[in-house]
């Protein structure tokens, strides 16, 4: 089998955000990267899938030398092979789908899988469009999956329930929390990712569909009303929802 | 422009985030001098698609097929961008809902359209539509504007009002559908839904608890103020990771992102990524022993002091007020 993970590097989600000068983007002194959590449980699925059916994993992803610190941390966790898809410019989801789309569609992989969204653009869109580009099913927000040769039974997260899902490989899928454990990287693993070869390619740019055109930080909240500080407040906390707030 | 919007249903039911969008294409097409057409795809959808007029739908499409009755993403893409290059769509929109955020971006890259996902608002300015979006968990908001002749948009559920039916209905006009096998590449097989239960994604009100409530057996005290509220049962991470309580359950950054119009945070502290999840809320209780827990600087209302002693205090005035 041949398996792609989509990753990338993400201001970690403990990260205070401040905006940055342009305006339009965050200020980044400061910020710690990581792999994106949703991307791990990616790579994850694609080395369990790569020891039951045997075949390679190949970690890539799109963005400037930054990024080889995520590729190193998949390498760690066991993946064969790491392309960094090299551009520092900064891309629409559609733009960064492209590029995955082109590298991928030269591998032929059985599935590519990526994380259910990107931590600092919140898109949930990459994956399924690399799908529609390389004319792949996809299923997004996986938490369970069942593969039997091409078959494969995925259970995704929907309101209130799960949907179980049938398709059939090659597929592209979008990794939730509970998909499974991710690994953590031996020793062994993060000494030998330390002198593996990173690929890069230079991917083709295509024109941005959407634009950014201004980044600020929500109204900040008054702080609100302490009611009281025992159990005699309660009245009153019943009587402000109901007349103040008109929600009860 | 011309607006169309893909309106949710299940289980033949409209999604309540299907009636806010009609409501918004509505008001989109009202600024823009131009149409709102909403798009029901299911099997035996005519009766609640033709209900969409009474939101402000100048005319309604059924998508009505015996292959259409499970969802199916490439089959549901395929169908949305038809359509909308049928009727010459400036703008397609629909809820950002597990369905309407899996089956968008195919839609989008069908139609050579720029995508804009889970907006809060979008408004018109000098004829062009602005959508703004939170990023980084809700910590920043970003304006997008998007060049593609076609743009497609979802919204978050809950933020955009639906406004009240004006009793009005349409006849629904069915459009054409041929699906080939490839076209129904995924099909949903089955649902499990979690009985009975209110998801916290769709629930106008929610009563989360925290890791200070020490144990899942402490849990039937939200469950019952939830219940008296009509509104639904959430967790901060903590308590899902112990497995207290279902992952479906958890709110916040690796959990689902809610906007309702009250959520009480009972024993929870209010870290950075459960405020992610949360903080769009209407109005905010926050309960908790700690006067210092950052849960209280998002908080409208707040009450320091002893969720064992406070919560069942609150069911019972609660049911006073509301007669039960
Ligand atoms: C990558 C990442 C993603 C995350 N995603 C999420 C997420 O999606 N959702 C989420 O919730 N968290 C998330 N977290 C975890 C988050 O950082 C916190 O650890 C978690 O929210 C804490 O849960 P809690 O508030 O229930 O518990 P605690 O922080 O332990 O707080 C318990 C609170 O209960 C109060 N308390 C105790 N006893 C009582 C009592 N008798 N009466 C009243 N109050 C009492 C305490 O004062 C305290 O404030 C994430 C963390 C990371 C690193
Ligand atoms: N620059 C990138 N390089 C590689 N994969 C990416 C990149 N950006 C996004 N992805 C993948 O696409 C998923 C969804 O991202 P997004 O659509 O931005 O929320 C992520 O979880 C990653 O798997």
């Amino acid at each position: 089998m041949k398996l792609i993970a989509c990753i990338n590097h993400v201001p970690d989600t403990a990260t205070r955000v401040s905006i940055g000068a342009d305006g339009k983007s965050i200020d980044r002194t400061g910020v710690t990267f990581v792999l994106n959590p949703y991307d791990e449980f990616a790579v994850e699925q694609c080395l369990r899938l790569k020891e039951k059916n045997g075949g390679e994993v190949i970690a890539v992803s799109l963005g400037g030398d930054a990024h080889k610190e995520t590729l190193r941390k998949a390498l760690a966790m066991g993946v064969d092979k790491a392309v960094l898809l090299k551009d520092d410019s900064p891309r629409d989801s559609f733009a960064v789908a492209h590029a995955l789309a082109e590298y991928a569609k030269a591998q032929s992989p059985d599935a590519i899988f990526f994380g259910k969204q990107s931590v600092d653009a919140d898109d949930a869109a990459v994956g399924p469009m690399v799908a529609e580009l390389l004319g792949m099913p996809s299923v997004t927000v996986v938490v369970k999956m069942d593969v039997n040769g091409t078959d494969v039974v995925a259970e995704r997260e929907i309101e209130g329930g799960r949907e179980v899902v049938a398709t059939k490989l090659p597929a592209v899928f979008t990794a939730q929390k509970g998909l499974n454990e991710p690994r953590y990287p031996s020793l062994k693993g993060i000494m030998a990712a330390k002198s593996k070869l990173i690929e890069e390619i230079a991917p083709a740019a295509v024109p941005a569909r959407v634009q950014v055109t201004a980044m600020r930080k929500p109204a900040s909240k008054n702080p609100g009303k302490i009611v009281g500080t025992d159990v005699s407040a309660v009245p009153e906390l019943v009587r402000l929802l109901h007349e103040e707030a008109r929600v009860i | 422009m011309k607006i169309l919007i893909f309106a949710e249903q299940r289980d033949l039911q409209l999604k309540k985030h299907a009636l806010e969008a009609v409501r918004t294409g509505r008001a989109l097409a009202d600024q823009t001098g131009g149409e709102a057409v909403a798009l029901v795809i299911g099997q035996g959808v005519k009766n609640s698609a033709a209900t969409l007029a009474g939101f402000g739908a100048h005319r309604v499409l059924i998508a009505d097929d015996a292959k259409l009755a499970a969802y199916s993403t490439t089959a549901y893409a395929k169908i949305i961008a038809d359509v909308a290059n049928a009727e010459h769509a400036d703008v397609v929109l629909m809820g950002a809902s597990a369905m309407g955020k899996d089956c968008a971006p195919r839609a989008a890259v069908r139609l050579e359209a720029g995508l804009a996902s889970d907006c809060i608002a979008c408004t018109v300015e000098n004829g062009e539509i602005v959508a703004t979006r939170p990023v980084y968990a809700g910590k920043a908001l970003t304006d997008i504007r998007i060049s593609t002749a076609v743009k497609v948009l979802t919204l978050r559920p809950n933020v955009f009002s639906a406004g009240t039916s004006s009793g009005a209905t349409a006849t629904p006009a069915p459009v054409s559908v041929a699906l080939t096998d490839a076209d129904l590449a995924t099909v949903v097989t089955g649902t499990s839904k979690s009985a009975g239960k209110m998801d916290v994604a769709e629930a106008d009100i929610i009563v989360t608890g925290g890791r200070g409530l020490k144990g899942p057996e402490n849990f039937g005290m939200i469950e019952e103020l939830a219940g008296v509220l009509g509104g639904a049962v959430g967790a901060s991470r903590a308590v899902v990771d112990a497995g207290w309580r279902p992952h479906e359950e958890q709110v916040g950054q690796t959990g689902k992102t809610v906007s309702p119009s009250l959520y009480i945070a009972v024993a929870v502290s209010g870290a950075i990524q459960h405020l992610a999840g949360m903080s769009s809320s209407k109005y905010i209780v926050a309960i908790n022993k700690d006067k210092d827990a950052p849960i209280f600087q998002v908080a409208d209302y707040g009450i320091v002091g002893d969720a064992f002693e406070i919560v069942p205090a609150l069911t019972q005035e609660t049911k006073k007020l509301l007669g039960k």
